[in-house]
């Protein structure tokens, strides 16, 4: 048993006769360094633990949950929390539904998710892949006249939650990523593009696609104009994808389906989308960067189907959100950290990949526009109404070719629509930090608002 | 409230141990934050939770490196080994600890009336069934009702070797309500922020009253609203309601950390037009009980006004310390951070533009064709290119100079050198709004301001001809 869980384990033994309690305690290091025109920027290494703990309390019409954390793992910051927690549990509305989760037999898929070299690789070879990203992408193209940073980062994080229900559950991650942002120029006006790479340690990581996407990205939008309006097919790159799905699955947590704030709420069984478009959330995926033993309650995760062939199947669920929907828990709590409490949400959202890849999808739609990247997408997607609407830059495809660079730009439908109008979804999937892997996806009739 | 976070014999070590490998400056930055939030969702109290943060961060630079560490353990041990993590980027300086010695500590006391702690919770959920009850009784449309109240306390403390040592004390209090409406079209939602960097009296029930009223009224209106147009249209924003614009489109140029690296579209344009004469900006730190105001920044500098841009002319960037040191010049009172996790940076406080003297009825009377933005969402820029989106929450269309239909919810796409060029009508009737500011993953506090204006051509995200 690891020591973080022994902790833990003592901090249960100090629940009352009538309450429950839940405790999460999480510990970490992490590393940040950023390379700026071949120096070292910022250098940043740290360690940080903290307590997020919750207590029920079970009354006439139902359970009373209240909460507290602290940034350590200091006595006196226990002691505080618990008080404070026990205390909060007095103000909550007794609910029903309100519970902890009960463990439920299914064992979780054992998975490889921590890399103990991260640890082990000298902060100098750290240093040096920053620094020769940085170099990388600044020499690697004449029109690049900025790298605005280079970084390297990467965290060894151990968690651990018990309760008073008999919830054990711990577990190890690692990741390391290098991110770059290029500005590339044609002496006119300026352009960017960012590139990454992500494994759970650093000798997965590879410069090389991280400074190519950041090159290509910024020199293919060099003289990017605002086109005509127009409606027509959009092609959304792996990550556009990604940002997609992951808005999807926001419309898809059980929690907003229960409280009628997803415009897929009631529709179970319905054919939602196109026929090509099968949606799956599956943290036991080991190649998932995202990938997770059990889920923020401290029950297994597990593979859920949410839309197959088109047709919705599911919902995920945590705890309290099944409750209220009369099922069970799908594995799907997530939590915000020690600060957050369980919610129900997507965590490893994979779309079941299609026949075609990008370049073969181009010559199929003909006539459309290339999306390579989405912006303003908090405040342009709306998951309760569907109502879509986003900034992106991107390239025109004529003749199923890429053609000119195009800006300033929005694409705009709901997101109901865009769903059905799924017409192609690519075979090139891309494991990406976030919850979501992406893959090319030609959806048309979208609305393109430009001059 | 006034205990000492860190001993002054204890900091002027720890700096003395950061600067011993040869750092050019080095900085403690000691925290506690006490936060609370209560959530009433469903007319059920979800989730009342408090949190406590307490730790330090140090930072040592040696040319152009800056060196981080931080740690939760405030004892001198604590702090000390965090002090020699961040001066470990320093490799072959020495010269043993440096002697640093600190004047004597500049307070600065919050200002607020009636401290978040000193509240009975009760009294806190009884404001949130208030705003419920009062939103509810807006129509029966309304379906769902979320409201939500926070306060932190953020007492800090910051040294550095060229003598800083300045204590201050942030309280902030922040009130939302979301509301749903449903209808035959489906569902729209409303939203409404009361916040400040004050305590509990922010909240009067008039506050509350007006917040519950106009969540549930915009959602209720939005039930009619028809397809937002698509392309290029000219947009009046009504006064508050667009604030963030400016802080999207030119603000984050605006920032010395971008301007340096030549990573903006302002960089080098100090003394050009680079704006309609309409146009002076300003960000203002002292701007006392606003949402982005602050006593001293994070640095420990006071807060200060800013001028950007004065009648369209480009005057100054914002500055932290780091960037002013580089540039030879003082720090304007922008260094701030979202906690001792982090390093600091350039970041906005309140930013406006200042009022003109149109008349804000005049001006929508004034527009044959086009969008009046009631409110605006969140909104993102890319400061090199200038492009920025942002979101239109309420939004209606201008026709033959009257407001008319209600729109429903779509982006707005500009580049922020040009929109700045087309404001052509400024009114006078100035307010601000809250919200929060993301930056490098770092969210911070901020107000954002100006009177009803026009813009003569954005782009609208619609799907409407």
């Amino acid at each position: 048993m690891s020591e973080l869980m022994a902790h833990a384990e003592r901090i249960l033994d100090g629940a009352r006769g009538d309450e429950q309690i839940e405790v999460y305690l999480s510990q970490g290091v992490d590393t940040e360094i950023q390379a700026y025109q071949g120096e070292v920027e910022n250098l940043s290494s740290a360690s940080s633990s903290g307590i997020g703990v919750r207590v029920l309390r079970d009354g006439a019409g139902g359970a009373r949950v209240g909460t507290a954390w602290a940034g350590s793992l200091d006595e006196s910051a226990i002691i505080d929390a618990l008080k404070q927690a026990r205390d909060n549990a007095h103000f909550a509305t007794e609910d029903e539904f309100v519970a902890f989760a009960q463990p439920d037999g299914v064992a979780g898929v054992q998975l490889e998710l921590c890399d103990a070299s991260v640890l082990s690789t000298p902060m100098d070879e750290k240093i040096a892949m920053a620094l020769q990203l940085e170099r990388m992408v600044r020499q690697g193209d004449p029109r690049i006249r900025q790298v605005d940073a280079a970084n390297y980062s990467d965290f060894v994080a151990e968690a651990a939650i018990v309760s008073s229900k008999g919830i054990r559950a711990s577990y190890e991650r690692s990741g390391a990523f290098v991110s770059v942002e290029a500005i590339a120029t044609d002496g006119q006006t300026d352009q960017t593009g960012w590139g990454l790479s992500a494994g759970r340690a650093p000798h997965e990581l590879d410069l090389e696609v991280a400074a190519r996407d950041a090159l290509s990205r910024a020199t293919r939008m060099l003289g990017a104009v605002k086109p005509a309006s127009m409606k027509g097919t959009a092609v959304f790159d792996p990550r556009s994808t990604a940002t997609l799905l992951s808005i999807i699955g926001g419309a898809l947590s059980g929690e907003a389906v229960v409280y009628g704030r997803s415009f897929f709420a009631n529709r179970i069984g319905e054919d939602v989308a196109s026929p090509l478009f099968t949606l799956l959330d599956d943290p036991t995926d080991p190649r998932h960067f995202a990938a997770s033993v059990y889920d923020g309650e401290g029950l297994a995760c597990r593979r859920n189907v949410l839309i197959r062939d088109g047709r919705l199947e599911g919902f995920v669920y945590d705890t309290v959100s099944a409750r209220r929907a009369g099922t069970v828990s799908t594995g799907s709590a997530v939590r915000g950290g020690i600060a957050g409490s369980p919610s129900a949400g997507c965590r490893a959202l994979q779309l079941a990949a299609g026949e075609f890849d990008q370049a073969e999808i181009f010559r199929r739609v003909g006539n459309g526009i290339f999306v390579e990247s989405l912006t303003g997408v908090h405040s342009g997607v709306n998951p309760i109404s569907g109502d879509f609407s986003v900034g992106i830059t991107g390239l025109m495809i004529r003749d199923g070719e890429l053609a000119e660079p195009v800006r300033e730009i929005t694409v705009a439908s709901t997101l109901q629509r865009m769903l059905l109008d799924v017409l192609y979804v690519g075979n090139d999937v891309e494991w990406l930090p976030g919850s979501a892997a992406g893959q090319s996806l030609a959806i048309s009739g979208v609305a393109v608002s430009g001059s | 409230m006034s205990e000492t976070l860190v001993a002054q014999d204890v900091v002027e070590r720890v700096l003395g141990e950061a600067m011993s490998r040869g750092g050019e400056f080095a900085e403690v930055f000691v925290e506690d934050r006490m936060t609370t939030s209560a959530m009433l969702d469903q007319r059920r109290v979800e989730e009342l939770s408090s949190g406590r943060d307490r730790g330090a961060g140090i930072r040592v630079v040696v040319g152009e490196t800056t060196g981080f560490a931080h740690t939760a353990d405030l004892s001198e041990q604590g702090l000390v080994s965090a002090a020699r993590a961040a001066a470990a980027v320093a490799r072959e300086g020495g010269g043993g600890v440096r002697e640093i010695a600190l004047g004597s500590l500049r307070e600065y006391p919050s200002k607020a009336v009636i401290a978040p702690d000193s509240v009975d919770k009760a009294k806190k959920i009884e404001l949130l069934r208030y705003a419920d009850d009062m939103a509810r009784s807006q129509g029966s449309s309304i379906t769902q009702v979320q409201v939500a109240l926070g306060d932190s306390m953020r007492h800090f403390l910051v040294a550095n070797s060229e003598g800083v040592f300045a204590t201050d004390h942030q309280v902030r209090t922040r009130f939302n309500i979301s509301c749903v409406a449903t209808g035959d079209a489906g569902m729209q939602t409303g939203y409404r922020p009361v916040a400040g960097t004050r305590g509990f009296e922010l909240l009067t029930m008039e506050a509350i009253e007006e917040a519950a009223r106009g969540a549930a009224h915009q959602a209720i209106t939005k039930l009619d609203a028809r397809p937002a147009p698509s392309g290029d249209l000219p947009v009046v924003l009504a006064g508050g309601s667009g604030g963030i614009l400016f802080h999207e489109a030119c603000g984050h140029g605006l920032e010395a950390d971008a301007i340096l690296k030549n990573a903006s579209v302002y960089a080098g344009k100090v003394g050009q037009q680079v704006a309609s004469p309409l146009v002076t900006l300003v960000d203002d730190g002292t701007v006392t009980g606003e949402w982005g105001y602050l006593a001293i920044d994070d640095e420990g500098q006071p807060g200060a006004r800013n001028v950007l841009i004065e009648n369209g002319v480009l005057t100054d960037y914002m500055w932290d310390h780091l960037r002013a040191r580089k540039s030879s010049r003082a720090s304007s009172g922008n260094g701030r951070r979202q906690s001792y996790q982090y390093l600091p940076m350039v970041r906005m406080t309140n930013t406006y533009l200042l009022e003109g003297d149109a008349d804000a009825d005049e001006i929508v009377a004034q527009t044959p064709r086009g969008v009046y933005v009631a409110q605006l969402g969140g909104g993102q820029v890319n400061t090199a290119t200038g492009d920025f989106v942002f979101g239109m929450t309420a939004a209606f269309l201008i026709e033959d100079g009257k407001i008319t239909a209600p729109l429903r919810d779509c982006n707005l796409i500009g580049n922020g050198p040009e929109i700045l060029q087309r404001v052509d009508a400024v009114a006078s009737d100035f307010s601000m709004t809250p919200g929060t500011c993301g930056k490098d993953g770092q969210s911070v506090p901020v107000g954002t301001g100006q009177a009803t204006m026009r813009l003569t051509g954005v782009t609208i995200g619609g799907t409407a001809a």
